[in-house]
C-alpha cells in the first residue's frame, strides 16, 4: 500500500492567514495578558503578578468605575437584545412576506445606517438632538408634543438608553439581512404543506419559521453580545472621553480607553488598561462559551 | 584627570569643527499648534533667522491629539526635532524625568519669568527648569456690549452684581444669560470652577496650601466655587446639559446670549464671528473692595530636546524665544495667548489688551489642580470635570461635590491624608 503523501499545501495555503492573524491577534493578545501582571515602579515593568487584579477588583474607586461600566453595558445590550433584534426579525418577516411593495427600497434604505461611520451617526444624532439648533424639538411641537422633548444626551436618567437607541436604529439592519436570508432559505414545500394543514399568515410565522430561524437568531444575539461589549466609539463621539453626564453612559470600552491611554492630564497607565482589557475578553469569552455549550448545542436544527 | 580634560578638548574641537565645517545648522521644533503654522512660518522664524545668519529653524508640527503619543515614540526613536513644545505640569516633567529635556536654568532669558509663570516647567522643588515658557492663557468673562446697553446693566464688580445682571437678563428674556453648557463637561470644570474660584483660595496662597497639605477642599474657600457654580444652572440656556463647547460659542457670537465664561483663546475666533461690540470683566469678586484674583493658567512652553546634535544653536533660539522681540511677536500674532516673560507686552487687540491689564490690578495664579495634585489616579484635574457640571446641575451639593474631590485626592496624596 501506497504511504499517504503528506500534504504540504494545506500548511502553504494556511500559512499567510495564521502568520497575519498571529500577528494581529494572538500576539497583541497575549502581550495584553503580560502586560497585565506587571507593573512601572521607577520606569522598570516590574512583575506584580495578580496585584493589579486585586486593585481593580478591591480597590473600591476601581471596582466603584467598573462595576458602573459593567452595569451600563449590560443595560445596553439588553436595550439591544429587547428592541435590535426582534425589530430586525419583524422587518425580515415584513420584507419577506409578498404583500410588501418596494421592498427591495425598503431592504436597502434599513440596511444604510449599518454602512456609516460611527462618527456620522453619532454627530448627526447630536444635532438631531440639540435643544439648540435640532430638529427633534422642532418635529415634536409639530405634533404637539413638545412637552415631551429633554436633552436626551445630557440627562443622566436618559442618555444611555438613548444611546442605545442610535446604536439600534444604526445596526438593525444586520439582524435583518441575516434573518431575511434565513427566511428565504426556507423550502417553499414546507410552507405549502403547512398552509394545507391550515396554518396561514402569522400561525405560519410562529409555528413553522420562527422555528426555523432560531439559530440565526441565536448567532445574532452573539454578535450583538460581542459587538456591545466591545463598543466604544458611538459613546467617545457623543459624550467624549468622560461617557458623561456623571459617568452615566461608560461602558468597559471607555472605562479601558482613559485608562490605558490616559484622558487629558491623567496619564495613561497600560498595566491597569491591559488588566482591564483582560477582564473584558473573559466576560466576552464566558459570554460566548456560554451560549456555545449551553444553548447552541441544545437548538434543534433541520435539513431540509 | 588628564583623560578627562583630553575628552572634553576633543568634544570641544569636534564641536568647533562641525561649526566650521558645517556652516548651517537647522533646527527642527516639535509642536502641536498646527494652528500656527502660518505665523512661524511668516513671522517668527524670519524674525530669527534674519538676526541670526547661520541657523535655520523649521517649524514642523503634529495633530493636538496625537502629539504627546508622538512625540515620546520619535524621542524613543532618537528621531525627535532640537526643540520641544512643552506641554505645561506632568506632561513635561516626565519628559524630564526621563532624561528627554535639558535643565534650561542657566539660560539669562529666564530672568525674564516670574516664579508663577516657571512653575510650569520646573521640578516641584523649582531646582530645575526645562521649558522656556511662551504663552498663558487668562480666564474671565466676555460679554456682548450692545445687550448690556440694551437691557441697562453696568459689568459687574462683586458676586451679587453679577447675578443681578444674570437676573435683569432672565428677566428681559431676550438674551440667554450665561453661554455654557455641561455635555462636555470641561467648560464647567475651567471655565466655571477654575475661573471663579481663585477669588475664594486666594490664587497662588490656596493653591499652594492645598499642595502642602495644610487646606483640605472641603474647606469654604473650595466649597463656595461649587455654592456659586450651583446658582449659574439657572441662567444657563434650554437644554443646557446637553450643550456642547462650540454650541455654546456660537451662541454668543450669534448674539443670542449676553455673557460667556470664556479663556482668552476664544480671541481670535470671537472677532472673526461676531458682529456686535465685546468687553470682558474679570471673576466678580465676593465682597466689593477684595482683592480680585484671576486664572492665568500657563499654556505653552519650549524646551530642548537632549539628544539634540546642535545645542548650542538650540540654546540661542531659547534665548530668543524669551526675549522681548519674541514676547511682542507673539502675543501679537495670536491674541489670547499672552506672554508669560515680565516684559510690557502692548498687544494691537483692544480687547486682548484689556484682559491682559487685569495682571496689573488682580494676582495670577494656575488652574487649581495641574501641579502636582493630579499626579495620581484618580487626578483632580479629571474629577473636577465631573464635580463641577454636577454642581451646576445640583446633582451634588457643593460639599458632596467638594467631599469627592478630597476623598479623591486623599487616596493617593499623602499630604492630605
Amino acid at each position: 500500500m501506497e504511504k499517504r503523501k503528506t500534504r504540504w499545501h494545506i500548511v502553504v495555503f494556511l500559512a499567510p492567514a495564521v502568520l497575519v492573524y498571529s500577528a494581529l491577534m494572538i500576539f497583541p493578545l497575549f502581550g495584553t495578558l503580560q502586560l497585565s501582571f506587571f507593573d512601572k515602579i521607577d520606569q522598570q515593568q516590574v512583575f506584580v503578578g495578580l496585584d493589579n487584579f486585586r486593585t481593580l477588583f478591591f480597590n473600591a474607586r476601581w471596582f466603584d468605575s467598573f462595576w458602573n461600566a459593567l452595569k451600563n453595558n449590560t443595560w445596553f445590550f439588553v436595550v439591544h437584545m429587547l428592541v435590535q433584534n426582534p425589530v430586525g426579525v419583524m422587518l425580515a418577516a415584513i420584507l419577506s412576506s409578498k404583500v410588501v411593495w418596494f421592498s427591495a427600497f425598503f431592504r436597502t434604505a434599513f440596511f444604510i445606517p449599518t454602512i456609516l461611520s460611527f462618527v456620522i451617526v453619532g454627530f448627526a444624532w447630536k444635532l438631531i438632538l440639540s435643544p439648540i439648533w435640532g430638529i427633534a424639538p422642532d418635529l415634536l411641537d409639530l405634533v404637539g408634543l413638545k412637552s415631551l422633548f429633554l436633552p436626551y444626551l445630557g440627562l443622566e436618567g436618559t442618555a444611555l438608553t438613548t444611546l442605545a437607541l442610535i446604536s439600534v436604529w444604526q445596526f438593525v439592519g444586520i439582524p435583518m439581512m441575516l434573518i431575511y436570508a434565513s427566511l428565504l432559505s426556507i423550502p417553499e414545500e414546507v410552507l405549502e404543506a403547512a398552509e394545507c394543514d391550515g396554518i396561514t399568515g402569522f400561525a405560519a410565522f410562529w409555528k413553522i419559521k420562527l422555528p426555523l430561524i432560531w439559530p440565526s437568531i441565536g448567532i445574532i444575539s452573539i454578535l450583538t453580545f460581542v459587538g456591545n461589549f466591545n463598543s466604544f466609539d458611538l459613546i467617545y463621539t457623543t459624550q467624549g472621553g468622560l461617557a458623561g453626564p456623571n459617568y452615566s453612559t461608560d461602558v468597559l470600552g471607555s472605562l479601558l480607553y482613559r485608562t490605558f491611554f490616559g484622558f487629558q492630564t491623567q496619564i495613561g497607565d497600560i498595566n491597569m488598561g491591559a488588566t482591564l482589557s483582560v477582564v473584558m475578553f473573559g466576560i466576552i469569552l464566558a459570554g460566548v462559551s456560554f451560549y456555545l455549550f449551553a444553548i447552541q448545542s441544545r437548538m434543534r436544527r433541520y435539513q431540509f | 584627570m588628564i583623560i578627562k580634560t583630553l575628552v572634553s578638548a576633543l568634544l570641544t574641537t569636534s564641536v568647533l569643527g562641525s561649526f566650521a565645517a558645517a556652516q548651517e545648522v537647522t533646527l527642527t521644533i516639535e509642536s502641536w499648534r498646527n494652528d500656527d503654522l502660518t505665523i512661524w512660518q511668516d513671522k517668527l522664524i524670519p524674525a530669527f533667522e534674519a538676526a541670526n545668519p547661520g541657523i535655520k529653524v523649521v517649524f514642523a508640527p503634529t495633530a493636538p491629539a496625537q502629539y504627546n503619543s508622538a512625540l515620546n515614540a520619535k524621542l524613543e526613536g532618537g528621531t525627535a526635532g532640537d526643540l520641544i513644545t512643552c506641554r505645561p505640569f506632568d506632561g513635561s516633567l516626565t519628559l524630564y524625568d526621563a532624561g528627554n529635556l535639558v535643565d534650561l536654568k542657566d539660560l539669562d532669558a529666564m530672568d525674564n519669568f516670574g516664579d508663577v509663570a516657571r512653575s510650569g516647567w520646573s521640578t516641584d522643588d523649582g531646582a530645575a527648569t526645562f521649558c522656556v515658557p511662551m504663552a498663558s492663557v487668562i480666564h474671565g468673562f466676555i460679554y456682548n456690549k450692545e445687550a448690556f446697553e440694551e437691557v441697562g446693566v453696568e459689568v459687574p464688580a462683586t458676586v451679587d452684581d453679577f447675578f443681578a445682571v444674570l437676573d435683569a437678563f432672565k428677566a428681559d428674556g431676550n438674551y440667554i444669560p450665561l453661554s455654557m453648557g455641561t455635555a462636555d463637561q470641561w467648560e464647567a470644570a475651567t471655565m466655571g470652577y477654575a475661573n471663579i474660584g481663585p477669588n475664594y483660595w486666594k490664587g497662588e496662597e490656596g493653591r499652594n496650601a492645598l499642595i502642602a497639605g495644610t487646606t483640605k477642599l472641603t474647606d469654604p474657600e473650595w466649597v463656595a466655587p461649587f455654592a456659586q457654580l450651583a446658582r449659574w444652572g439657572q441662567y444657563l440656556g434650554d437644554g443646557y446639559e446637553a450643550q456642547s463647547y462650540p454650541d455654546s460659542q456660537n451662541l454668543f457670537t450669534l448674539g443670542r446670549a449676553a455673557i460667556y465664561p470664556a479663556g482668552s483663546w476664544e480671541l481670535s475666533g470671537f472677532n472673526a464671528q461676531a458682529d456686535f461690540d465685546m468687553g470682558a470683566f474679570y471673576p466678580p469678586v465676593p465682597n466689593a473692595g477684595d482683592e480680585c484674583y484671576i486664572s492665568d493658567h500657563v499654556d505653552i512652553a519650549m524646551g530642548l530636546n537632549a539628544a539634540s546634535p546642535n545645542a548650542a544653536q538650540a540654546k540661542v533660539f531659547l534665548e530668543w524665544v524669551g526675549s522681548e522681540e519674541f514676547a511682542n511677536l507673539y502675543a501679537n500674532s495670536l491674541p489670547g495667548f499672552f506672554s508669560l516673560s515680565n516684559f510690557d507686552v502692548k498687544m494691537e487687540d483692544p480687547l486682548a489688551q484689556e484682559i491682559v491689564d487685569w495682571r496689573k490690578g488682580c494676582k495670577s495664579s494656575i488652574r487649581p489642580f495641574h501641579q502636582i495634585l493630579s499626579r495620581g489616579t484618580p487626578g483632580l484635574a479629571t474629577e473636577y470635570w465631573q464635580t463641577s457640571v454636577n454642581a451646576i446641575r445640583s446633582v451634588q451639593t457643593p460639599e458632596e461635590a467638594a467631599g469627592q474631590l478630597q476623598d479623591a485626592l486623599a487616596s493617593w496624596y499623602e499630604p492630605q491624608q
